[in-house]
């Protein structure tokens, strides 16, 4: 019982909802997790926020199937709006299957199947419902993966490509789209006199938050990002991780991270998960310094269970 | 969570980091108690060495002080310690500050004492300080205890235990009051043992913290500044 309890994030309350805007004065807030004699530096007003975040998407009772292989056990998840979710687990546990769900990446995969739902809302569109188009899904909620895939275009092209599939023609507009995305993945200082050369030119971290770029371009909703810094070395990943802490004041983030200090250091809420079932979720700050779950608690800490 | 639990990394070089880093702050708690007892002892029964002996055992206690600390910054910086883990070298690095400190007064006692040896001594030979100094003693002796065996429900007896020191405190506070007024004379040595009382009294409130660090270490509870009836209410309460 107690446990069902906690693994519901508090009540949403979408009318006192404030967006706090660290963005207008370019501060980003000191972040620390914690809580108890830990708890001194956190920032009060940001944490007050993520408690009011009303709901983005909701998996509700989601299975997942490879074949006759249950990937996915009922999983039941709220994600909050303009906050980063990180999905933390063993090998295996499913993270990367349930991220992968959100924007239909399983669809090429033959004889997968999802049951249950997740639900985007406000809209309460099922984006796991055979009738929704993946494309659409895509350009709502887009994906970084684990080694950066730019096309083999220019660095243009490649943050433009979404726009045009999109159907944008105004060379214009896909300029002004373009500059703003590399502007957001905090790539535009270093490419803007580059514009034309090839994506592959760039350094790894760079190629990473080109693929970021792209995959703002289309004004996702939300990103998802899958181990996006496991090929990076500390610099690029530093880099990775204030992006995505200052992409969280305009896009909901679903992180999935084998690094367990990368998971307390930008996210709000962390779900563990185990053989395709949601363990724990709850507060950041909570699961890394006092854990409900004794399976959590022996994972995070790197104990056998 | 429980003592073994340390034991179960995957990693066994963490595992005996962790084992060694806790046996040191118990064999830092054994050398503070027995100068604490050493101190105490030197008022009722006089010792004019007593002092030196102290002092002695305030070197290995520093020098425990500092390869702990640097043992907490070496793990913290390597191993980016988590829940129970974090939770067990923040309590330490706490921890081992009180116990100096317990040290500290403790040193100040035998100074006294050694003060005291070469005085004209009271008819009851301060049976008062020794009360209250094994009251003290006790303390401490049961906080490193309940460290030792993560024992939350004996940090909680401690903790109840305050609330005597501070009464005998008060009196005892009274009782040198009143034998100023009655005799100038004894104002010198009222001043030292009021002193001494004071540090005893100081001793109990680290044992105190001491054991709030504990139940935050077991349980992921913060109780400090909170009343004690509220603290056994949280620890009898599920985690929340």
């Amino acid at each position: 019982m107690e446990q069902l309890v906690r693994n519901k994030p508090p009540e949403s309350d979408p009318a006192g909802f404030m967006p706090v805007s660290d963005i207008d004065t370019g501060v980003i807030p000191i972040r620390t997790s914690g809580r108890g004699m830990l708890q001194v530096a956190v920032d009060e007003t940001r944490r007050t926020a993520a408690l009011k975040a009303p709901v983005k998407a909701r998996a509700e009772a989601l299975d997942f199937f490879y074949g006759d292989l249950k990937a996915l056990k009922n999983l039941n998840m709220d994600i909050r709006e303009k906050q980063v979710t990180a999905l933390i687990g063993p090998s295996g546990c499913g993270k990367t299957t349930f991220l992968r769900c959100f924007n239909r990446m399983h669809d090429l995969t033959p004889g997968t199947r999802y049951e249950g739902r997740i639900m985007l809302l406000p809209e309460e569109i099922n984006l796991v419902a055979r009738n929704i188009d993946p494309i659409e899904v895509r350009m709502r909620i887009g994906m970084v993966f684990q080694k950066p895939n730019p096309f083999p275009k220019s660095i243009f092209e490649n943050v433009a490509y979404g726009l045009r599939i999109r159907g944008v023609r105004s060379q214009i507009r896909i300029q002004e789209e373009v500059e703003k995305a590399l502007r957001g993945a905090a790539l535009w200082d270093e490419v803007k006199d580059r514009l034309p050369n090839s994506a592959l030119s760039l350094s790894g971290g760079q190629q990473q938050r080109l693929c970021i770029a792209r995959a703002l371009a289309t004004s996702p909703e939300m990103l998802l990002f899958d181990e996006p810094t496991s090929a990076l070395d500390p610099i690029a990943t530093a880099r990775i991780e204030e992006l995505i802490a200052a992409l969280r004041e305009q896009v909901t983030v679903l992180i999935v991270t084998h690094n367990m200090q990368q998971a307390a250091r930008v996210s709000d809420y962390t779900a563990f998960m185990y053989l395709g079932e949601l363990i724990e979720f709850d507060e950041t700050s909570r699961i890394f310094t006092n854990p409900g779950q004794k399976a959590t608690e022996d994972y995070i800490t790197g104990r056998y269970g | 969570m429980s003592t073994e639990g340390l034991s179960h990394h995957i990693s066994s070089r963490y595992n005996a980091d962790l084992e060694r880093l806790r046996s040191s702050v118990l064999e830092m708690g054994g050398l503070v108690e027995r100068q604490l007892t050493q101190a105490i002892g030197g008022i009722t029964e006089p010792d004019a060495r007593v002092m030196v002996r102290v002092a002695q055992e305030e070197l290995r206690v520093n020098q425990l002080e500092r390869s702990i600390d640097e043992d907490c910054s070496r793990i913290l910086a390597t191993r980016g310690p988590t829940a129970s883990d974090l939770r067990l070298i923040i309590t330490i690095l706490k921890t081992i500050t009180d116990l100096e400190r317990i040290g500290d007064e403790g040193e100040k006692v035998a100074a006294i004492a050694a003060r005291l040896a070469l005085r004209e001594r009271p008819h009851n030979r301060y049976r008062e300080l020794r009360n209250l100094g094994e009251l003290v003693t006790g303390m401490v002796h049961d906080t490193l205890d309940a460290f030792a065996r993560f024992d939350t429900k004996l940090a909680l007896e401690v903790l109840r235990r305050d609330r005597t020191v501070d009464e005998e405190y008060e009196s005892i506070h009274r009782q040198n009051i009143t034998f100023m007024m009655e005799d100038p004379r004894s104002i010198r040595r009222a001043l030292d043992v009021m002193w001494v009382v004071r540090s005893l009294e100081r001793i109990g409130d680290h044992a105190k913290n001491i054991c709030e660090y504990l139940i935050y270490l077991v349980l992921g509870k913060d109780v400090r500044h909170t009343k004690i009836d509220e603290i056994e209410k949280e620890l009898l309460a599920p985690r929340g």
